[in-house]
């Protein structure tokens, strides 16, 4: 089966600066798949790309096995973006918003499903109000309607939880895990590692235009086993002999790899003299992992 | 309707010509109240003294130099300024998202100037009957050069549009190109009353063909040959569309 998405040897140059170096990368259909990395890492550009929005250097970029400069018609129809920035047009209503994307994308009957967005994500006491008068949160669930109106295979969600309230977010996912279920394949950005650890199958992570870490997220946690032990003493420097690295908090982090390391720690601690007051142990996340990757690659 | 003209780029002619039309006191009825003020002080000052081609007065003279003035003036800044706004806002994306050819995109935005044209210039025709009876001797005449004009005008904006990346760089396009072509072009006079060399200056400026051209709609006389005026502005018109299309097709500054 053609996969979802398929950059093979992307490149994008702007200049003399090069923002995607080389990136291979298929995500498979109805995968939920995390690309990470920090600011100026790629992400937006490799977004950019799939969207149509900019055109690739070298190499070449597929959706739903469509080349996006080639078959730009078939490949845009098959992807939805969200784009990062809050932007709207401030002279529409939502609902009218809504009918001309879908007019854009040659669907002129389409009332049912502009309905079904407009319920799905809580937008339906606003489908009259002009665009101007609502709320951060309510563009941004406009901005996702926005995406969805031609039924994409593919969506991509470039950050759209930045500035985002808790409660919002929390709707999104749903929504966004609901059309995952259905069978739409989901790329997401963003910069909250929570939300990228819980949702995505897989994860890639981005660093100077490269990819420099590619798995499931299962096997990317399990790859930095950062287990700690995290204490409090009376004498940190116990702690500090042992490996650990003392917290601008008060607790004292000391690294194991298995659960039955902990009972020696201890037992060191105790042999130092060291009387532990708290203690608590820290899961490996994927914010370690990022920040290991990204610190090693 | 083949799939490269389908409901795509109607919706797109559709919402740009809804953009201005939400806001008509502005984009219509605005225009035609400055053509009014022109009409007013003009006609008031110079009626009694000149006449043209002949017997014309010269307010019913003037009337249709204001109308594809305003035809010309408005063509342009309907697709500039919705394109500079849509960049600086960001909301261009919506419109580059979809899959919209160069060919919907161009022609999207500027039919949507020549219905924004014809209306601000049909407004001003109409407010000018008030003050004077107009012939109107070739009205086939008169449209075409309203629609040839604004085309041209409307696809000037889209360059400027997608060119400008602040309000300033657009209004220097605005202020120093299309205004001193539009308003030095034959809309006030007759070029027939300027001296030899600013006849020839005015037969270098395409504009001075459209004016000219409109004004043979109604009153069956003009500088020029209407046939000569008619070659010159869909030649001009060609040559600007042509390198709009070209600008599109490169993506030049909407697709990196």
């Amino acid at each position: 089966m053609t996969a979802a998405i398929a950059l093979q040897g992307a490149v994008k140059r702007y200049g003399g600066f090069t923002a995607l170096a080389g990136v291979d990368l298929t995500i498979e259909r109805g995968e939920f798949f995390g690309l990470l990395g920090p600011n100026g890492a790629g992400k937006t550009t490799l977004i950019s790309l799939l969207a149509g929005l900019a055109r690739p250097s070298e190499g070449s970029v597929r959706v739903m096995g469509f080349d996006v400069v080639r078959d730009y018609r078939q490949a845009r129809r098959a992807i939805g973006v969200v784009p990062q920035e809050l932007v709207f047009d401030p002279f529409f209503t939502v609902r009218e918003i809504l009918r001309i994307q879908s007019g854009y994308f040659g669907l002129t009957r389409n009332e049912a499903w502009i309905e079904e967005l407009l319920h799905g994500l809580g937008l339906a006491d606003k489908a009259e109000a002009n665009m101007r008068t609502l709320s951060g949160g309510m563009k941004r669930r406009v901005l996702v309607a926005q995406a969805l109106v031609h039924r994409p295979p593919v969506i991509v969600l470039d950050e759209p939880t930045a500035g985002v309230d808790v409660e919002l977010r929390h709707g999104l996912w749903q929504f966004i895990q609901k059309l995952n279920d259905q069978g739409h394949t989901i790329l997401l950005t963003t910069h909250y590692l929570e939300e990228a650890e819980s949702l995505c199958h897989r994860i890639a992570m981005l660093k100077a235009g490269r990819i420099v870490a590619l798995d499931t997220t299962e096997r990317l946690l399990a790859r930095f086993q950062a287990h700690e032990l995290e204490v409090r003493l009376d004498q940190p420097q116990a702690a500090l002999a042992l490996g650990g690295e003392a917290g601008e908090d008060g607790w004292v982090r000391i690294p194991f790899e298995h659960y039955t390391d902990i009972e020696l720690i201890l037992r060191r601690l105790r042999e130092a003299g060291a009387e532990v007051r708290e203690l608590r142990v820290g899961e490996p996340d994927l914010e370690r992992v990022f920040v290991e990757v990204m610190r090693s690659a | 309707m083949p799939e490269c003209f389908g409901a795509g780029f109607r919706t797109l002619f559709y919402k740009e010509v809804m953009r201005f039309w939400k806001v008509a006191f502005q984009t219509v009825a605005a225009p035609i109240l400055n053509a009014l003020l022109f009409l007013l002080i003009f006609s008031n000052v110079l009626d009694r003294h000149v006449t043209t081609y002949g017997e014309v007065p010269y307010t019913a003279f003037l009337i249709p130099g204001l109308a594809i003035m305003s035809v010309l003036q408005n063509a342009f800044a309907n697709s500039s300024s919705s394109l500079i706004q849509s960049k600086v806002t960001g909301n261009i994306v919506f419109v580059l998202l979809p899959p919209l050819s160069h060919q919907e995109f161009f022609w999207g935005y500027a039919l949507a100037c020549v219905v924004r044209g014809l209306a601000v210039g049909l407004g001003v025709i109409l407010v000018g009957l008030v003050f004077v009876d107009l012939p109107l001797a070739a009205p086939l005449w008169a449209l075409a050069f309203a629609v040839i004009g604004s085309l041209l005008l409307g696809s000037l904006g889209i360059v400027a549009g997608i060119w400008a990346d602040k309000f300033d760089q657009l209004a220097a396009f605005q202020n120093f190109l299309v205004m001193p072509l539009t308003m030095l072009s034959g809309v006030f006079y007759s070029i027939a009353a300027l001296p030899p060399f600013w006849q020839k200056v005015s037969h270098l400026n395409p504009f001075f063909f459209l004016i000219d051209g409109f004004r043979y709609g109604f009153f069956g006389q003009a500088d020029t040959n209407p046939w000569v005026s008619l070659g010159v502005s869909l030649a001009a018109t060609a040559v600007v569309v042509a390198l709009t299309l070209a600008l599109l097709a490169r993506g030049y500054k909407l697709r990196q």
